[in-house]
């Protein structure tokens, strides 16, 4: 008999019906030989699942073999319970896996634990009450019982965090004893101390410490013991700095450990292997919500990632440009994104790309344009799959502007997308919701600016409802765009005559099988029949934003209510009231439901979606049932035309509150990294940044070279283009928080150093004073000018050879700053000098110094940037100063030196 | 937490699957039947990851033999390849140099060490030295159990004579 179960699973693993077979499988677990009892379990583990009817013959046996005395037979039942014990016959086995967890046998303790956690999963609520007996199994002589308990602990830990709080020191103290091997020789693996349980732990870590500084300042001393330990040689090694990095990204943040995490990354993305790649790519884009600039270190590693040909590895890196899109880069991911949506043809992932491509087009579009054109790719290629709620807000944003009180851009916007959509409908074979969305953008605004005809218009409408003949709803929006139309014609006075293919098209319709096509059809004939004034009351043009109060009581007919009550009719019951009548009730409430949430939704004039809500209440509905509803109720609707700005203004928050999160995020970060050495090592990515993304600036060229021969040798240059454009934006804004850093820079070491000379104390003021115009310059989003902003200097260019000789004679005046030179020129210089010699000062502190030189340039260099002052030759002047002096440094040439300060 | 377990030849055979989340029959075979078209057709070289239907699933190959496991997406996938690992040594130490024709002959005690090393879809064991000794028991409790029927029969026929 055995032997034949053993058949049957291997049978049902084939994926053949074994069905036949489980009741003898049921009945072996009941054989007192544990040698069958085993094999028992083991085929109704694999052939039933928790809701099979043949569970309940099986609880019994459990039961009593959960009592038996060899633990063997216990571990059996234990195991069965973790795989078939369902929700209601927890309460059956529950008190003696209680019991068991107090069991001599560590094996059974484990098993006993893990079927509670499997309990607290199905549902939690059954064993609430034991979460005393996991906090004291985790005390539990046996590292593989306390190893499992975690696994609970991390569960509940994940749902309550606040109550667990007081576990952190024993959870560090645990991971402190497993990192320093005091764990039995047996829990090593592959050289590493008991790598499961700390990876474990580092899990519940970043759990507990998010966001609670208390907490998370226990465990930085253990976690960098652990990335101090980790040899990254092994994989395992690896895994356990890869959850590290994920803890540190989720406690509250602390530089040092930042730092190794940001070392392991870039260990991980240096590596050969695919899979640590993977890795860093996760870790980084886990790492960047606290410190974005990292990133950049990274960028030629991720766009190599970007080009593999491993498509896992490129789906991840599309994750990580996901999580690090800003309005700068957002038109090289998303166009990216796009290509790849192109290129795949996974469902799955194509819908969630698609989502993610809307997503961040509706978060961060540039230009009106720009979105609906993004729109429309991810409607052509991605189809039906995308969800039909991204059609509506399309539809919203397009009637309701982006939001500015701004109506001629609003206007354009909707005239552009009319175009394109006349354009889109030449091409075979749309889906159906973006068809959905054209019929409507047409019929609402096809006509609006006068540059089509409305019979062009109407054409092209009929057109889509023949060709796409099978499919009701596009049809539908056809008719109402139609119908939209014909009433804008009316409305103006125009005469109307229907195309022939239109008229052919509304007989087909009159007599069409589906109720909604038809009362489309005839509200169209409807329409068309009556005069100017009354079509304009129906359907006002251009008034889909305007919300329509709907009277739920329908508290206009209480006079015909009262009427009809007075002449003897029965007063109307509540439907909870009555009993006999419900079936019908219901029957024909339904019917009701169905017929006047098509009317309504139709002479609504709104988006679907929020007509539908608002339209179905119930209670108005059964009202609707007993008293008949006149037909007067249609025109008596009164349209609110008072227009609620609400959304408008809420759309124009959303985008305040995107810009104030930058904001935060740059004073935040400057709070967690008070020390100095930080804002230096930002500073020079940041002039990495410039180098990047100014290319044609010669004068900067030779700061590049030397930054590029650091960097990687051969890169092509498509590829820095690439990352220029990609990461260029984050580097732009970088810069300016960078910036923020620098200009602050130079007075706190003016603070610090006590300059002897009072000169220099003044300078250091100055800067101090130039900051506020600096700041605020900054303040004001001007991140999407980049090329304009460049251009000067390639204008300058030009104008350096004549500019050299009043830059140097500027350069002689501001040697002489020691005797405070009222020209603003002078200031700068001096400001510069100030901040060599102030760097010179602090070289011993800096590996590098002519990095430190550069940034001394770039310091002046934005500072004359920023104050560019309403002159302009003034300020080509000061660029051309600047310019010279940002470049002489990089040179390392010591004369510089002897120069300014003379 | 691990959805499932897998073991596919190369040619597509399956050799082994255990469902720790509760998957019917028909999604069975049709997740057996994408995965393996998905799994086999990587290239060597390639990461040990796929990315399927808002999981992960993490594979290996051991000689012809691909083990793979299903998991949720914010899981460790270096450690779940670490577990696959620590599988097949827990295998290979059982069997002594484990081959795919033991895992065919003997597939249920594949399925035993599996349940002493993961449960509800979580590692219970790290301990490889715990896992051998709590097999190693069951079945020398089989072979005693074996040993007493033999001879109870032996007992039994000798009477009969």
């Amino acid at each position: 008999m055995k032997e034949y179960i053993i058949r049957l699973v291997y049978v049902e693993m084939l994926g053949h019906d074994a069905s036949f077979g489980y009741i003898h499988a049921v009945k072996m677990i009941h054989d007192d030989s544990l040698l069958v009892k085993r094999t028992g379990y083991l085929a109704v583990t694999l052939f039933l699942n928790e809701d099979h009817d043949l569970i309940i013959l099986i609880v019994n046996t459990i039961q009593k073999d959960l009592k038996s005395d060899n633990y063997l037979v216990v571990c059996a039942a234990l195991n069965a319970v973790c795989k078939l014990i369902n929700e209601e016959t927890i309460p059956a086995v529950l008190p003696q896996i209680v019991e068991l967890l107090a069991h001599p046998k560590e094996a059974v303790r484990k098993k006993a634990i893990m079927a509670l956690h499997r309990f607290y999963q199905k549902s939690p609520s059954s064993v609430s009450h034991l979460v005393s007996n996991f906090r004291k199994r985790l005390c539990d002589n046996d590292p593989g019982v306390m190893g499992a308990t975690l696994c609970p602990l991390f569960d509940l830990i994940t749902n309550d965090v606040n109550s667990y709080k007081d576990l952190v020191i024993s959870f560090v103290s645990i991971l402190k004893q497993v990192a320093e091997r005091r764990l039995p020789k047996a829990y090593d693996y592959h050289q590493m101390p008991a790598p499961f349980i700390q990876i474990k732990l580092l899990k519940i870590l970043a759990l507990l410490g998010s966001s609670d500084k208390q907490a998370s300042e226990n465990m930085y001393t253990v976690v960098g013991d652990i990335f101090r330990k980790c040899d990254s040689s092994s994989n395992i090694g690896n895994a356990v700095l890869y959850e590290c990095i994920c803890c540190v990204s989720s406690i509250y943040p602390n530089h040092k450990l930042l730092v190794s995490a940001a070392d392991a990354i870039s260990r991980f993305l240096k590596s050969d292997s695919h899979n640590l790649k993977y890795m860093g790519i996760d870790a980084l884009g886990r790492l960047i919500k606290i410190s974005p600039e990292i990133a950049e270190q990274h960028q030629l590693a991720v766009i190599d990632c970007l080009e593999d040909p491993d498509d896992t590895l490129k789906r991840k890196t599309f994750e990580l440009l996901y999580k690090m899109t800003k309005s700068t880069n957002v038109e090289v991911i998303v166009d990216r994104m796009i290509d790849y949506m192109n290129s795949i043809n996974d469902n799955h992932y194509k819908t969630e790309i698609a989502s993610r491509c809307v997503e961040l087009a509706e978060q961060f579009a540039p230009s009106n344009q720009w979105f609906i054109q993004t729109m429309n790719k991810v409607f052509e290629h991605a189809g039906d799959l995308v969800n039909i709620k991204v059609a509506h807000n399309l539809m919203r944003l397009i009637a309701e502007g982006f939001g500015e009180d701004d109506d001629t851009a609003d206007s354009q916007l909707r005239s552009s997308a009319v175009e394109s959509y006349l354009h889109i409908l030449g091409e075979p074979k749309l889906p159906s919701v973006f068809l959905q969305v054209i019929c409507w953008v047409l019929g609402e605004y096809g006509t609006a600016d006068g540059k089509y005809s409305a019979s062009y218009i109407t054409g092209k409408l009929c057109d889509v409802a023949e060709a796409y003949s099978n499919d009701e709803t596009v049809k539908a929006y056809a008719v109402t765009a139609l119908m939209k139309i014909y009433a804008f014609e009316i409305a103006a006075g125009r005469k109307v005559d229907m195309l022939p293919e239109c008229h052919s098209l509304m007989e087909e319709f009159l007599a069409s099988h589906s109720t909604d096509l038809q009362q489309r059809a005839y509200e169209l004939q409807a329409v068309i029949g009556l005069d100017a004034h009354a079509v304009e009351s129906i359907l006002p043009s251009d008034a889909s934003c305007e919300d329509i109060e709907v009277d739920k009581a329908l508290s206009f007919l209480n006079d015909y209510i009262q009427e009809s009550i007075e002449k003897g009719a029965q007063p109307y019951i509540p439907e909870s009231e009555r009993t006999g009548m419900l079936n019908i009730s219901n029957f024909r409430n339904q019917d009701h439901h169905e017929a006047s949430s098509h009317g309504l939704r139709f002479e609504a004039y709104e988006l679907p979606k929020q007509t539908v809500q608002a339209r179905i209440p119930p209670a108005s509905l059964a009202s609707t049932e007993l008293v008949p509803v006149p037909e007067a109720m249609y025109p008596r609707e009164s349209y609110q035309t008072t227009t609620v700005p609400s959304v408008s203004s809420d759309a124009a928050s959303t985008e305040l509150k995107l810009r104030l999160d930058g904001v935060q995020k740059r004073w935040g970060r400057q709070t967690h990294f008070p020390s100095t050495s930080t804002s230096n090592s930002t500073s020079l990515k940041t002039v990495n940044g410039i180098t990047q993304v100014d290319g044609s600036n010669t004068a900067n060229s030779r700061t590049r070279e030397t930054y590029d021969s650091r960097k990687q040798v051969e890169i092509s240059p498509e590829k820095q283009k690439l990352a220029a454009s990609l990461f260029g934006g984050p580097s732009k804004t970088e810069k300016k928080s960078a910036t923020g850093h620098k200009s602050s820079k130079p007075s706190s070491h003016m603070v610090k150093s006590h300059a002897p000379k009072s000169s220099m104390e003044v300078a250091s003021e100055k800067t101090s004073v130039q900051q506020p115009p600096d700041l605020l310059d900054f303040g004001e989003p001007t991140v999407r000018s980049t090329a304009p902003s460049l251009d000067p200097f390639k204008d300058l260019e030009g104008l350096l050879e004549p500019t050299t000789q009043v830059s140097s004679a500027v350069n002689h005046s501001s040697t002489a700053a020691v005797t405070k030179s009222p020209d603003i020129m002078g200031l700068y210089t001096e400001t510069t000098a100030g901040a060599h010699h102030k760097d010179s000062d602090i070289l011993s502190g800096l590996s590098k110094p002519p990095m430190t030189n550069m940034v001394g340039g770039t310091t002046t260099m934005q500072v004359a940037q920023s104050s560019k002052g309403p002159n302009l030759k003034d300020s080509l002047e000061k660029d051309a100063l600047v310019r010279q002096i940002g470049v002489t440094p990089s040179s390392q040439n010591p004369n510089l030196f002897k120069d300014i300060l003379g | 937490m691990i959805h499932f377990v897998l073991l596919i030849s190369r040619q597509g055979k399956v050799r082994l699957t255990k469902w720790y989340s509760a998957y019917s029959q028909k999604e069975r075979t049709k997740v057996i039947r994408e995965l393996s078209g998905l799994i086999l057709t990587r290239g060597p070289k390639l990461c040990n990851f796929v990315e399927w239907r808002g999981l992960r699933v993490v594979y290996k190959r051991y000689a012809s033999l691909y083990f793979c496991m299903c998991i949720d997406e914010d899981d460790n996938e270096l450690e779940i390849l670490e577990i696959i690992h620590h599988y097949v040594e827990v295998l290979d130490r059982y069997f002594g140099s484990v081959c795919e024709l033991d895992l065919i002959y003997n597939f249920h005690k594949a399925y035993f060490i599996l349940d002493e090393l993961l449960i509800a879809g979580e590692l219970q064991e790290p301990s490889k030295r715990t896992v051998a000794r709590l097999v190693a028991a069951q079945d020398s409790l089989v072979e005693t159990a074996k040993e007493q029927t033999s001879s109870i029969t032996n007992i039994i026929a000798q009477a009969a004579k």
